[in-house]
């Protein structure tokens, strides 16, 4: 697959003296739906700024489907759409005109700029809001305005810096199905979130920063095949009995009618289930108390003790 | 880009006419009160001034005045907002070039110049029964005025970190070069030391000239009066161009 985004050695150090990237590379091809993640002051928005031009490197290269940045950074600009993490939007502009605008930055004319708007607003769901102006509009509403205007010159690479922060779930959702309608159309998408379940949704591979450096890149799945551990509550009808006799697992009693367990790779859930069938024990609800991605990624930027991980 | 232009200039001309209460309609109001106050009711008194009668000389100092002040406050104020509100993001992501981005705020400026300067025009005009000697003169100072304190304007934002700092620089330092830039008087009243004194003063240079394309009348040359306008423009266009290309107070 050719590569739509290659980062090489990239440093940014702030004029406080701040190192928020520490010599970073990552590769991204062309098609991916890519996952960036980090907690916050990983660097994640750092990267994205400098990619898209809206902040200056301090060294490494950068470059776009071949194109350097640093040499040709409006030809990358063409290929880019950025919808950032903050709202960045005159609150006090009509939203068509938001896009139309957008898109003449891009020199596409008024005119196919609005057809574009059309569509986008309509995909949206804000079609019938575009003559309010954006500070009117509700949070969820801000960020698909600024989906779609990320999307106005029908860029090449689409980059998501938390793009469903704020929008409810079904809202949430819809945005989902769009972007891998967009990606299984060609669109390279590269997506940050603190949503992990988001990343393990959408995304094929991942990479993860920690204090400006990056510590994992590889696939999604990959990746998931690391959590060898799961934490699970298990609930039961009955009062579960005084004593559990549980010699292949650990458990912990939660309350009288439910137990945390803590399943290893040596022991799957039918046993588990097998084990405390035997005692008289039905359990007829379970659930995870972690999505599996957040378990690892916690684990990987030392947020939990790695020893539960091999 | 061209489309690109086009797009931040109309951006920008929407802008200041849909508040047209804030930015077209007060220098109207201003404009009347100065020549019934100082025109009608004081000047009078005063009789004529550098052989034109007090009326009719101070109005080209006052359209001036709208023109410095509007064109000014134009790009202050919208490329701060951008700053303030990172609507600027929308331009630094997209493949415009940074001398298109200034050429289209200054445009923008120079618009809102124009169209309050012609406003105050007609204005003086339902006064005032006067006829302008030479239109490409008035016209010329006109414009690079305009485009001079759009530039002005642009950096002043550039370095602005909060709305104190956008009106700072016109409360003490425009306001004071303007009134003391012979707009409503001449130079040559001033004693000598004083005199010498104004003609470090850019806005002298720029009334003077408008002056003499509305009466013929002048205390300095026309070559100088224009030469000291270009230069100003090509040295704040250059600084502002190096700001915005740099990123001062934009990217970090």
């Amino acid at each position: 697959m050719p590569v739509a985004l290659s980062i090489q050695n990239l440093t940014k150090t702030y004029s406080n003296n701040l190192v928020a990237l520490k010599g970073i590379n990552l590769n991204v091809e062309q098609g991916d739906f890519f996952a960036l993640l980090g907690s916050n002051g990983a660097g994640k928005t750092t990267a994205i700024g400098i990619i898209c031009g809206l902040l200056n490197k301090t060294s490494g290269s950068v470059e776009v489907l071949g194109i350097n940045q640093g040499d040709q950074a409006n030809e990358v600009k063409r290929l880019i759409g950025l919808m950032p993490q903050e709202f960045n939007f005159n609150p006090f502009e009509p939203i068509e005109e938001i896009l139309i605008n957008q898109a003449g930055y891009h020199g596409i004319t008024r005119t196919d700029a609005k057809k574009q708007a059309e569509i986008l607003l309509k995909k949206m769901q804000l079609w019938d809001k575009r003559s309010n102006i954006a500070k009117s509009l509700s949070g969820g509403m801000k960020r698909r305005l600024m989906l779609a205007r990320a999307l106005i010159h029908q860029p090449q690479i689409l980059i998501l810096d938390e793009p469903t922060a704020g929008v409810d779930v079904e809202i949430r959702r819809s945005m989902w199905a769009y972007l891998k309608e967009l990606n299984a159309n060609g669109m390279t998408i590269i997506l940050t979130t603190h949503y992990l379940e988001e990343a393990e949704s959408l995304c094929r591979n991942i990479a993860i920063l920690n204090e400006g450096a990056m510590i994992e890149q590889t696939s999604m799945k990959k990746l998931l095949s690391k959590a060898n551990q799961q934490v699970l509550i298990l609930e039961n009808s009955k009062k579960l009995p005084q004593e559990i006799t549980a010699n292949n697992f650990n458990y912990e009693r939660l309350d009288d009618y439910s137990l945390q367990v803590i399943l290893g790779s040596e022991v799957s859930i039918t046993e588990v289930l097998q084990v405390l069938s035997g005692q008289g024990i039905d359990i007829n609800h379970i659930r995870s108390t972690q999505n599996r991605l957040e378990t690892l990624f916690l684990c990987l930027t030392n947020k939990t003790n790695k020893k539960d991980f091999s | 880009m061209w489309i690109a232009y086009k797009t931040i200039i109309v951006k920008e001309i929407l802008r200041f006419s849909r508040i047209w209460v804030q930015t077209i309609f007060p220098p109207i109001i201003t404009t009347s009160l100065y020549l019934l106050i100082f025109g009608g009711l004081m000047g009078q008194r005063i009789g004529v001034m550098q052989g034109v009668d007090y009326l009719h000389f101070i109005i080209p100092g006052i359209i001036l005045m709208t023109v410095i002040q509007n064109s000014y406050a134009n790009t202050v104020s919208s490329f701060f907002l951008a700053k303030f509100n990172h609507s600027i993001e929308e331009l630094l992501v997209s493949p415009v070039p940074y001398w298109v981005i200034l050429l289209g705020y200054i445009s923008g400026g120079v618009a809102r110049g124009l169209a309050v300067g012609i406003s105050v025009l007609i204005t003086v005009y339902l006064f005032v029964d006067f006829e302008i000697n030479n239109f490409f003169i008035a016209f010329t100072t006109f414009l690079l005025t305009a485009i001079l304190f759009s530039l002005a304007g642009f950096i002043n934002a550039v370095f602005a970190q909060s709305f104190d700092d956008i009106t700072i620089v016109p409360t003490f330092i425009l306001m004071p070069m303007t009134y003391l830039g012979g707009m409503f008087y001449s130079v040559e009243i001033l004693p000598q030391f004083w005199q010498d004194v104004s003609k470090f003063n850019p806005i002298y240079y720029m009334v003077d000239s408008f002056r003499l394309g509305f009466f013929g009348t002048s205390t300095s040359d026309l070559l100088t009066s224009m030469s000291v306008l270009i230069v100003m423009i090509v040295i704040l266009a250059a600084l502002a161009f190096y700001l915005l290309k740099k990123g001062v107070n934009i990217k970090t």
